[in-house]
């Protein structure tokens, strides 16, 4: 059965320590660009925690909120690029393929979750830094859009993994690299079509909204969180 | 017919072709210069990257694409004059076609170039172009960036055949008065003509044909640029009135362009016998039109969107109509309307000199309605969390000044080697004192009367 990538991210379990957004930097060679440009807004992270502040001081709650691809099945970004560098292929993902991508920058405006970035500049990494890059993953050039891939480089691999060893893929083997570093476990990665998948079960939880999901997206990523309402249904 | 003018025409209107001042060169070296300041800063951008430009996450797009915008919106300007005014056989527009023809190719030209100048890897621009290649891929033909492709395409092919069309008998002309190479280029642009009746029967039912086809490719292509904005789930871009919002405010550039291109035309080749105050007033009044339209346009779209009350649309509303960019906006509403509108209005007023104050204004604030319309949407898109802003960096700055210089030097080019103004046509039609002409003392007594 072919697999659909999805994932769930618990609201009430992130702490905002930001571990992901490290990870994924790591995992994926994403430049990171200085605080000149950052300040520019040219900063690159495929998984943001959003920050939202409830209250007055000093009675102040924060919450946080990751977001990364929501590997849409109705992807705004794909329909309008106009040389099939955004597409989505047959598990699901939302691919970007570089060396199709002109640099229109159209699918970085349709995304409503402005979670797809540019290479406005030839990527750099300062000594010893270039020594740590991925060798799995290629480095994007000037002009290329790029955004999360839930770590394509790792599903490929364990596909291989599991088909040389002549098994199936278990629930939980395979994570991409934020979900990995996650210590709270708010990030949870697994397959959509396997109904008994950590991912899947969360996917049908009460607890669960899509974000942005009335703009009918059909975005692939659970936000579970405590819903007043269901409370006081409980009761 | 006042026949010793229709004697004089080829002499007067020919007079450029044949005849260089100082100031040709100087005017063209100026206009060079920006232009070729426009390349150095765009060889900079491709070299370094859209870095330089103010592009950012997550306002991708800005200047390049506002430019876009309003340059294939003043191509707007040839189609309406000119096939509309042909097709319902408007007699005062026969010294005007050729101006406008001339604007909306060299607008398309220069419009054309934007989509390319923005790519992030602009040397791979065709695989736009659907080619049997060894990628093996076409272009995604659900994505509104080919539809342009295809737009811009058919209507730059088809407004140069419209511009070509009624020049060949004039090349002839030029060809007959002229000698050595002159005499070898206007004959071979003149593509064999020799007046015939057949030949002239000929070149009737091809502008007929061409007029009645350029309408609705220049509709469409204006709609095509809308739908690049309106396709897209963008809060205050995905609005159905876009279409028809964008061709008017298309059309009410052009004629603003077009206005202005006549009345430097007039002042500086010294076409004053032949563009006559009356072609400004009728003009001047298109332009009111178009100016009470685009408000009601502006107003429809603000209104529906403050009333609906959506959290997101009203961000963008909010920014635009009080918030950071609101300062633009009013400039825009002053310059599209507040100024214009008394000036067209008042039959005192709709002079050359006003017409052209108000068409000066016109061109800014459409300019400014293209940049509002792009960048405080991608500024203010649904989640709080990411939004930003937009300024613009020298490099596009530049880019966008020497759009205009790159405009001007093809039109000055374009009078220097073409008969501006359409003399066939002019010795066709009962000209150049058309019938709405007023009689000179009659506009000194401040009447409105016609000539019989």
């Amino acid at each position: 059965m072919a697999h659909r990538w999805g994932m769930a991210v618990d609201l009430d379990r992130c702490t905002g320590c930001e571990a992901c957004v490290t990870a994924c930097h790591a995992e994926n060679n994403i430049p990171t660009v200085g605080a000149g440009q950052a300040g520019r807004g040219r900063a690159m992270h495929w998984i943001r925690v959003e920050r939202y502040y409830e209250g007055d001081f000093p009675d102040v709650r924060v919450k946080f909120r990751p977001v990364l691809c929501q590997q849409c099945d109705a992807a705004p970004c794909e329909a309008v690029c106009p040389t099939y560098a955004a597409h989505q292929n047959d598990e699901g993902l939302n691919a970007q393929v570089y060396n199709r991508c002109i640099g229109t920058r159209y699918c970085a405006n349709a995304c409503m979750y402005n979670v797809r970035f540019f290479n406005f500049f030839n990527p750099e990494w300062e000594k010893p830094l270039n020594l740590q890059l991925n060798p799995d993953v290629s480095i994007r050039a000037v002009g290329v859009m790029e955004k999360c891939t839930f770590c394509v480089q790792r599903i490929k691999a364990a596909k291989v993994q599991v088909k040389a060893e002549h098994r199936d893929l278990r629930d939980g083997e395979l994570q991409p690299a934020c979900a990995q570093a996650c210590p709270t476990t708010a990030l949870v990665f697994g397959d959509l079509n396997d109904p008994e998948s950590r991912v899947a079960r969360l996917a049908r939880s009460p607890r669960g909204t899509k974000l942005l999901e009335d703009l009918g997206a059909e975005p692939k990523i659970t936000y579970l969180q405590k819903q007043p309402w269901y409370e006081s249904d409980a009761q | 017919m006042n026949r010793t003018l229709n004697k004089r025409l080829p002499d007067d209107l020919l007079r450029p072709l044949f005849h260089t001042s100082v100031w040709f060169y100087a005017l063209v070296a100026a206009l060079g210069s920006v232009v070729l300041a426009g390349l150095s800063a765009y060889a900079y951008q491709v070299y370094n990257g859209i870095g330089v430009t103010g592009d950012n996450w997550p306002v991708f797009w800005g200047f390049h694409e506002t430019n876009f915008v309003f340059w294939i919106g003043i191509s707007h300007a040839g189609t309406l004059i000119s096939a509309i005014l042909r097709l319902v056989n408007a007699t005062w527009r026969r010294p005007v076609t050729r101006c406008a023809e001339a604007i909306t190719v060299f607008a398309l030209m220069i419009g054309a170039l934007f989509p390319i100048v923005h790519l992030g890897r602009p040397w791979l621009f065709f695989w736009l172009v659907p080619y049997p290649s060894a990628r093996e891929i076409w272009p995604n033909f659900r994505s509104p960036l080919v539809w342009d492709f295809f737009a811009i395409n058919t209507y730059l092919t088809g407004s140069l055949l419209f511009l070509l069309l009624p020049m060949i008998p004039d090349f002839a002309l030029v060809r007959d008065r002229a000698t050595g190479w002159r005499h070898r280029i206007y004959g071979a642009l003149a593509l064999g003509w020799q007046g015939t009746t057949k030949q002239w029967h000929r070149l009737e039912s091809a502008m007929q044909i061409m007029a009645i086809a350029i309408i609705p490719v220049a509709v469409s292509v204006h709609t095509i640029v809308s739908f690049d904005f309106s396709m897209a789930t963008v809060p205050m871009w995905h609005s159905t009135i876009f279409g028809p919002y964008f061709v008017a405010g298309a059309i009410f550039s052009g004629i603003a362009a077009l206005i202005i291109a006549m009345a430097l035309l007039r002042r500086f080749l010294h076409l004053e016998e032949y563009l006559h105050p009356v072609h400004f007033q009728n003009l001047g009044k298109l332009l009111l039109l178009m100016s009470l339209l685009w408000v009601y346009f502006v107003f429809a779209e603000r209104l529906t969107v403050w009333y609906g009350n959506e959290p997101s649309e009203m961000a963008v509303f909010w920014a635009t109509q009080r918030g950071a960019y609101a300062p633009l906006f009013w400039t825009m509403v002053i310059c599209n309307f507040v100024i214009p509108f008394p000036i067209l209005a008042l039959r005192r007023l709709r002079t050359i000199p006003g017409t052209v104050v108000a068409s000066l204004t016109v061109l800014v604030g459409m300019w400014l309605e293209r940049f509002l319309i792009i960048v405080p949407s991608l500024a203010h898109k649904q989640i709080p969390y990411t939004w930003g802003s937009y300024s613009p960096r020298p490099v596009e700055i530049v880019m966008a000044v020497a759009a205009f210089a790159a405009m001007g030097l093809l039109y000055v080019l374009f009078a220097k080697f073409v008969p501006i103004v359409s003399i066939w046509e002019l010795k066709v039609g009962d000209h150049p004192r058309p019938a709405l002409t007023p009689v000179e003392k009659d506009e000194a007594a401040g009447l409105w009367r016609t000539q019989p």
